[in-house]
């Protein structure tokens, strides 16, 4: 199946907060997106693998994120999930260009 | 040389337990296949009744994930079990018609539980409680229906009736015996469980034998020997369990109950093993986890040629009954006969129980009920074979706990939920320069289930590492830094630090920006050490401070507004229901502290509802006062001698919004009566005739605690100032999240006295920061239905279109 990207506005850079998640809503799938000190923006599936927390409400320290339900700490760079616990969740492509924020969704 | 091909039947807890122990030894040396008749990764199946009891999830209880297997080549076949054995041939045969050789082969099969072979036995909604699927079908009947019947009393039993009662169903349980849990426990600890069991909700049905079970093809109930009858929508069987040695005893091996083993594990066929529930070693069959874990390693060690003159020894069992809010533990013998003695200690008013039994001056057994902290020193003592003195002197010295870790082999299992040795855990305190429990659990997850075996880990620190641990019993506030509090605290002082990231930099943290431990501590220390200057980060919030409401578990929000001493009007009521009804919120509950919870609200409506009520914020979600219950007091109550409502509101409005290490609750009753419970909170108001009592420091929630009396009054002038002194030297000198009652045990009411009532020099000085304090507090809702910003930040999401495609 061929499968395209689907290239998604999320806002503008400047308004998103820094060390904060914001929730971006696409049909079924939510995303949260995050800003980080470094100025990067991740972007990582809303969803904690352990029950299901939403990643975007949740504490940012550096490259990871603490789920807000459970503490789980996951990397909004590659998904994965912070030992003890184990797990991964879905990472999606962001890019930046002229203030504009942009998702790149598989479709 | 060639790889050993090394097959294991039973994709279980032992027989895992048994592959990783020979992955230790051996990691190359097998070519390691292993079939499972359940579709399932290896799961602790001890923890299936907190699945049931819903404070964790099926995903929770893996021990050994798919990667795990793939990670050391095992080849997994879950649901294929296997059906022959070819001794000879030295191959196995399974149901997918596979075939498989073998060089050593391991049986564990485990157990299946014990079915009644009653009339009925066979009707829908019957079932046992051994697996996931059983755990799964309860859940699933306890949304259609309402009865359940457990039959069995013992551990299982009860575990299974706690499950079910948190699922909603009403529950009896039947039990043979005239008490409970008779096999584990003494009639005294059996006859406190009931009583508590009781007042948890169950419902017992002692010395009934079931006849029979009634229904046509469902169930609709039981019937006893005696002609009594009780309706049921949901019967489980929790009457025992027996080793499955089925496959064994077809193909010719030595079974009696269990597949008959030596104390290298061994059969009486070659190149055969058996491990776990199934084996009989020395005519015992254990049904428990703790023997598994040591037959695992004698297995090990035989199958792999290292070590192995000694073998597997048998094992002191002990129990301990995994129902919340009840403390149970029993091990070695129970009941006292003619040749031994029993020391009891019965403390009615505590509710606690405890039974040691002296066989010829040694240790043989124990009964515990309600403190259990005890339980694996005397398991440790009875284990070897201690006389009674030695545990009896031990507990008047303070060096027992180290004495007692260090005369243990490296292979004690410390921790039995996880099966974590005191080799393992020393190795991961030298190897990782491991100095915290907290540490030590994240590393090698021992105390991290049910965490009875917090003490013995703190005690393998302290032995490993000696005075080094007694300097670090202060422990730093997280993992990002050795330091601990009270230098973080100085530091900020002394370098006017003034952002959590500086404090970071500064003083060297190991992560570039904390974590979710040390970011809201440091930011409340900075807050309460600079209350007019320091700007709050929202960022080092948790999610429930930061968006000033309460997260649920599907991530939406609930509201509490505030209603002042608990008392309320028509027209908030009216407020209340409107924006109920406006914004179809999913449940309005009534909380704990006398206020109305509005739940399942999308957090992208908080500000509209928090604009339309026009109420101050409850601070349901704070770390600070959240409540001021009372009673209704001298203006209506015929008891009343003082207006506790008045004094409620008085204490509300003048200590809310105020930060603090954790959350405080306080009330105000207007008699000894104490209706409105002040013996369990953080600070207790009790009005008598022209007094007021302050209880401090009690707790109601996870660590129950009676408050201490701190003084008493006689003016509402005063009230205030030793109250505003109590919590302002609490914000100065608590640790982060310690709550009052942590706090108080740990610097002593006689000080705290010492500070806050008998010198009124620093009690002024206290009042006169905590009035700064007090000064700097801001509406929370109100302030944010201003701030644009914060709106866009914080409550909005992005919603894009669906793609025209």
């Amino acid at each position: 199946m061929e499968k395209t990207l689907r290239r998604v506005l999320v806002g503008n850079y400047s308004d998103l907060p820094e060390r904060l998640g914001k929730t971006v809503v696409i049909d079924d799938l939510e995303v949260a997106v995050f800003k980080l000190s470094s100025g990067k923006v991740k972007a990582i599936e809303n969803k904690c693998p352990h029950k299901g927390g939403v990643l975007a409400d949740g504490m940012v320290s550096g490259e990871h994120v603490f789920c807000p339900m459970h503490d789980w700490k996951i990397s909004v760079v590659d998904g994965e999930v912070q030992a003890p616990d184990e797990g991964c969740v879905q990472t999606f492509k962001t890019e930046v260009t002229d203030d504009q924020v942009y998702l790149l969704i598989k479709e | 040389m060639p790889k050993q091909k090394l097959i294991l039947i039973g994709n279980g807890m032992a027989g895992i337990r048994a592959i990783e122990e020979i992955l230790k030894l051996k990691p190359n040396d097998f070519d390691i296949t292993v079939f499972g008749s359940e579709p399932y990764p290896n799961y602790n199946r001890i923890q299936l009744s907190k699945v049931l009891q819903g404070d964790t999830d099926v995903s929770d209880i893996t021990l050994n994930e798919w990667q795990w297997y793939e990670d050391n080549n095992i080849r997994l076949y879950p649901g294929e079990t296997v059906m022959k054995i070819d001794k000879q041939k030295q191959i196995v045969y399974t149901d997918k018609d596979r075939e498989e050789a073998y060089d050593q082969l391991i049986i564990a099969t485990g157990s299946n539980p014990f079915m009644l072979p009653l009339p009925g036995a066979d009707k829908e909604g019957v079932t046992a409680f051994r697996d996931i699927k059983d755990c799964e079908k309860m859940i699933d009947y306890s949304k259609k229906h309402k009865r359940a019947a457990v039959i069995g009393g013992g551990l299982l039993g009860l575990e299974a009736a706690r499950g079910l009662l948190n699922l909603g169903m009403d529950v009896d349980v039947i039990h043979l015996s005239d008490f409970l849990m008779e096999r584990q426990l003494d009639r005294a600890a059996g006859e406190l469980l009931q009583k508590e069991l009781e007042a948890q909700g169950m419902n017992f049905l002692l010395e009934k034998q079931t006849a029979e079970i009634t229904g046509k093809k469902h169930v609709t109930g039981l019937k006893f020997n005696d002609g009594g009858k009780i309706a049921a929508d949901l019967v489980v069987m929790a009457v025992g369990i027996k080793p499955n040695i089925a496959l064994a005893k077809e193909n010719g091996i030595e079974v009696n109950r269990g597949i008959v083993v030596n104390d290298f594990m061994e059969t009486d066929v070659p190149n055969i093993y058996a491990v776990g529930e199934c084996a009989e070693h020395r005519q015992m069959v254990y049904g428990l986890v703790a023997p598994l874990y040591e037959q695992g390693q004698a297995l090990a060690k035989r199958i792999c040629g290292v070590d192995a003159e000694q073998g597997y020894q048998g094992s002191v069992l002990s129990t301990q009954l995994k129902v919340s809010g009840v403390d149970v533990f029993s091990t070695g013998k129970i009941n006292e006969d003619k040749s031994s003695k029993a020391i009891k200690v019965f403390d009615e008013w505590r509710g606690t129980y405890k039974k040691l039994i002296v066989d010829e001056g040694k240790l043989a057994g124990a009964v515990l009920f309600g403190d259990t902290k005890d339980g694996n020193r005397l398991l440790s003592f009875i284990k070897k074979g201690a006389n009674v003195e030695e545990y009896l002197d031990a507990g008047q010295s303070e060096e027992s706990g180290v004495d007692l870790v260090a005369g243990m082999p490296d292979d004690e299992i410390i921790c039995g939920c996880n099966g974590v040795s005191k080799g393992t855990i020393v190795d991961a305190i030298k190897n990782d320069s491991l100095t915290t429990v907290e540490q030590v659990k994240g590393c090698t997850n021992a105390s991290r289930s049910c965490g009875t075996c917090k003490s013995l880990v703190s005690d393998l620190l302290e032995y490993t590492l000696g005075d080094d641990y007694a300097d670090n019993q202060e422990e730093s506030i997280c993992g990002c830094t050795t330091l601990t509090k009270d230098e973080v605290i100085a530091e900020i002082k002394d370098k006017g630090l003034t952002h959590t990231r500086e404090v970071m930099n500064v003083l060297g943290w190991k992560t570039e920006e904390g974590c979710s431990k040390c970011k809201p501590a440091l930011n409340y220390y900075m807050g309460m050490l600079n209350p007019i200057e320091y700007e709050d980060e929202k960022e080092s919030r948790f999610v429930n401070e930061r968006m000033h409401a309460n997260i649920q578990k599907d991530g939406t929000y609930s509201v509490v507004p505030r209603m002042y001493g608990g008392v309320t009007n028509s027209k908030d009521l009216r407020k209340i229901a409107d924006v109920a009804d406006k914004y179809e919120v999913g449940m309005i509950k009534l909380t704990g502290g006398q206020r109305i919870d509005l739940l399942g609200i999308q957090k992208q409506d908080l500000p509209s509802i928090w604009a339309d009520l026009d109420m101050p914020s409850g601070s349901a979600y704070a770390k600070g006062l959240r409540t001021v219950k009372t009673c209704v007091g001298a203006n209506f109550c015929r008891f009343g001698t003082q207006d506790s409502v008045g004094m409620g509101i008085d204490l509300e409005k003048k200590f809310e919004g105020l930060n603090t290490p954790h959350k405080i609750k306080m009330s105000v009753s207007a008699c000894p009566r104490n209706c409105a419970e002040g013996g369990v909170k953080d600070v207790g108001v009790i009005g008598l005739d022209g007094v007021w009592e302050i209880h401090v420091a009690g707790n109601g929630g996870t660590h129950l605690r009676k408050a201490d009396l701190l003084c008493k009054v006689k003016t509402s002038e005063e009230l205030m100032e030793i109250v505003g002194a109590y919590l302002q030297y609490y914000r100065e000198t608590a640790n982060y999240l310690e709550r009052t009652s942590a706090w108080v045990e740990r610097v002593g009411i006689d000080h705290v006295k010492e500070v806050v009532v008998d010198d009124k020099k620093k009690r002024d000085e206290l009042n006169e920061r905590m009035d700064l304090a007090l000064s700097a507090v801001q509406e929370p809702w109100g302030e944010a239905i201003k701030n644009e910003t914060l709106l866009k930040e914080l409550y909005e999401k992005v919603n894009v279109p669906t793609a025209s495609k």
